[in-house]
């Protein structure tokens, strides 16, 4: 093995990780604000690819069809939540749980009666096509821009939350819903901003990784559940969970896809070692997820409350 | 009413009746995937069915279609309520072999006939056939066997293999092996439904291969194709008809182009009935057919044979006559083995854009006449 397909390797967890960020850190918020589970979480970030791709297939930009996505997912996200959410949050998860479950369906069938079942053509923008010579490896550069946005969008939310009146209130929100209504805060208001920032991310994630995979519908669902596993890890509500756990579960799954098929293959025959490490590699974040609640139950960085 | 009026009522009704007999009704239950990811498939599938019915301009086969939303469970249930409620003496239309390996068994088992328009587990062909259990499609094995045939051809000598850790996967890799004569570089199970292969295209890279063969149907291979395009990594990959088919080439785009994969059945392909096939599916539906969709086509067109040299009321007859293939395919020569399965012509094609759109073109033969290896366990 050499350090060229180490690094490679390295680079790839973390450019997962950032963008599985973008998927848990909205999650996570709309938890943390509202202390929802909301499983349509996956939804909007196939809202985001498929308008992402319809866009950019009628403007020939993918960069416009990239600001539709987003804008597309932040109004589905809205709308759902003054005509859906809203009457969720005083019942409990179960309720939440179902009924969420219920617009996975509802959103999916959706698009499929809107785009057909056949996935949609979406491309990398020309500026970000070929390979970037890197010194020890040469690496993709759209992959490279995913991680670049990735970092930005981080320190984007950061300065949101720590340095805005919108970032104060969401904080309060968090602390102690009640006593920011008394201070006279219009909480429905910001209750719905939340949760269309939180769509605007997936729709984000969705249009962006469109580009490198196949935009279809059902593409949400397995993001959700890894989206999950971060938060579990990170700390539900937690925003700086959200970034350690997600970039815990992509180089952890990445480097265990990698490297458990080579370890297993020092002591096992190679068709054996590659069934054992595959599956073994997939099980691997879940050991993790399992390991961090056995150690710290309310996960790595436990949000306040 | 005189006398006059109320016989020749009654003689009216008696004509009808008798004539309602002669024509026998069959009702034929299509169970599907028309919904989530792998929903292009199985309206492939229905839509090939049901251009069949319409071409024949048939009346007395009745086609009653649910969609199992890619869920074994509920294709069970379908499977149950299509038998015993709706009285289908004939079921079809499964796309996946786990479904088909779920549904299959207990449905022949109450005497109702399964007619495969896609799935070929291995199971199914060889120790667990049954003689109303009848795959107008392949055998799993066979598209992949033709692909490691191939890779002979065109003097690869070290390939990178990789499919999904499921049971079709590894058919898919044993059968490729079976008559890939070259060193292997790689082979690499990957998880079913993955989306990021950034870490399986670093190791071919890292490899050395000369060559790649892959299965990942639908949206895996849309993501692979995608990410190996701009991963810089540029040999050349060969692959089975299902990864490469016209579901899948429009959101691939030109990544797809220059690709070789083996097929049954192409669009290009040249005989009457397909051409008229092509022709008439393009016209109905405003798209280029796929494989599934051809096979969706030849599974309606067997049934609708077999319904006229035989009335199914008399099972032998009528497994007679399905036994007989006596219809024309659109993939040409078609016959049935002792087990129930194809003995076909296995074409290679290569992706090429026509007229704007992508789709494949036949640029040789990998086996005349092929049959799968599984027959010999079959003890029909």
């Amino acid at each position: 093995m050499s350090v060229a397909l180490f690094a490679e390797q390295l680079l790839n967890g973390v450019q997962f990780g950032l963008m599985l960020f973008l998927m848990a850190a909205g999650l996570t918020l709309v938890f943390g604000v509202m202390g929802l589970i909301n499983l349509a979480h996956g939804s909007l970030y196939m809202i985001g690819a498929f308008v992402c791709a319809a866009a950019a297939a009628a403007f020939g930009s993918f960069w416009l069809g990239l600001i539709a996505g987003l804008a597309a997912a932040a109004a589905a996200g809205a709308l759902i939540e003054l005509t859906v959410i809203r009457r969720l949050y005083d019942r409990d998860h179960l309720d939440q749980v179902l009924a969420t479950f219920a617009l996975i369906l509802i959103l999916s069938e959706g698009v499929r009666m809107i785009f057909g079942p056949f996935p949609l053509y979406l491309s990398v923008p020309d500026l970000l096509r070929g390979t970037v010579d890197l010194g020890i490896t040469r690496y993709s550069l759209y992959r490279l821009a995913l991680i670049g946005i990735g970092i930005a969008v981080a320190i984007g939310l950061w300065l949101l939350i720590a340095k805005t009146r919108l970032g104060i209130q969401i904080r309060a929100g968090e602390s102690d819903r009640e006593m920011i209504a008394a201070l006279g805060v219009n909480i429905r208001w910001l209750y719905t901003v939340v949760f269309a920032l939180g769509a605007a991310l997936a729709g984000m994630a969705g249009a962006l990784v469109g580009a490198i995979q196949s935009v279809q519908v059902g593409m949400g669902e397995p993001v959700l559940i890894l989206a999950f596993v971060v938060i579990v890890i990170g700390g539900i509500g937690s925003i700086k969970g959200a970034m350690v756990g997600a970039l815990l579960v992509g180089v952890i799954d990445t480097m265990g896809r990698f490297l458990l098929p080579r370890i297993f293959a020092a002591f096992l025959d190679p068709a054996q070692a590659m069934g054992v490490g595959a599956a073994l590699a997939s099980m691997l974040i879940y050991l993790l997820m399992a390991l961090v609640l056995i150690l710290r139950p309310r996960g790595l960085f436990p949000a306040h409350g | 009413m005189t006398y006059a009026k109320r016989v020749a009522v009654g003689l009216a009704a008696l004509a009808f009746g008798a004539q309602g007999a002669l024509a026998q009704d069959v009702t034929v239950g299509m169970i599907t995937t028309l919904s989530g990811g792998g929903a292009g498939l199985g309206v492939d599938v229905r839509d090939g069915f049901q251009l069949a019915l319409r071409k024949a301009g048939n009346e007395n086969l009745r086609l009653v279609v649910e969609d199992d939303a890619q869920r074994p469970e509920l294709a069970v249930q379908i499977a149950e309520r299509m038998i015993q409620s709706e009285r289908a003496q004939i079921l079809t239309g499964i796309i996946w072999s786990n479904l088909a390996m779920a549904v299959v068994p207990s449905t022949v088992a109450q005497g109702v006939f399964y007619i495969s328009p896609n799935a070929g587990p291995s199971a199914l062909a060889g120790a667990n056939c049954h003689q109303d259990y009848f795959n107008a499609a392949w055998q799993n094995d066979m598209l992949h066997e033709a692909a490691g045939q191939h890779a002979n051809e065109l003097g690869y000598e070290n390939a990178f293999i990789m499919a999904p850790n499921y049971p079709a996967g590894t058919d898919a890799l044993t059968g490729f092996k079976r008559f890939f004569e070259g060193e292997l570089a790689g082979e690499l199970y990957t998880q079913v439904g993955q989306t990021d292969y950034a870490a399986e295209i670093a190791q071919i890279r890292a490899s050395g291969a000369d060559s790649i063969f892959i299965f990942l149907p639908g949206g895996m291979g849309i993501s692979f194709m995608r990410q190996y395009e701009q991963s810089g990594v540029d040999l050349p990959i060969i692959s089975a008809g299902f990864s490469f088919d016209q579901d899948v080439l429009p959101a691939m785009g030109s990544a797809a182009l220059g690709v070789i994969n083996t097929s049954q059945w192409s669009p290009d392909l040249d005989n009457e009935a397909n051409v008229a096939f092509v022709e008439a599916f393009r016209e109905e539906y405003g798209r280029i057919p796929s494989l599934y969709a051809s096979q969706g086509f030849d599974t309606a067109n067997l049934i609708l044979s077999a319904m006229d040299a035989a009335d199914i009321s008399d099972r032998d007859a009528f497994r007679e006559a399905l036994k007989a293939a006596d219809f024309d395919s659109v993939r040409g020569e078609f016959r049935f083995a002792d087990n129930h399965h194809p003995i076909q012509t296995v074409y290679v094609r290569e992706v090429v854009e026509k007229d704007g759109e992508l789709t494949n073109e036949i640029i040789g033969t990998a086996f005349e006449e092929h049959q799968d290896v599984y027959g010999d366990d079959c003890s029909m």
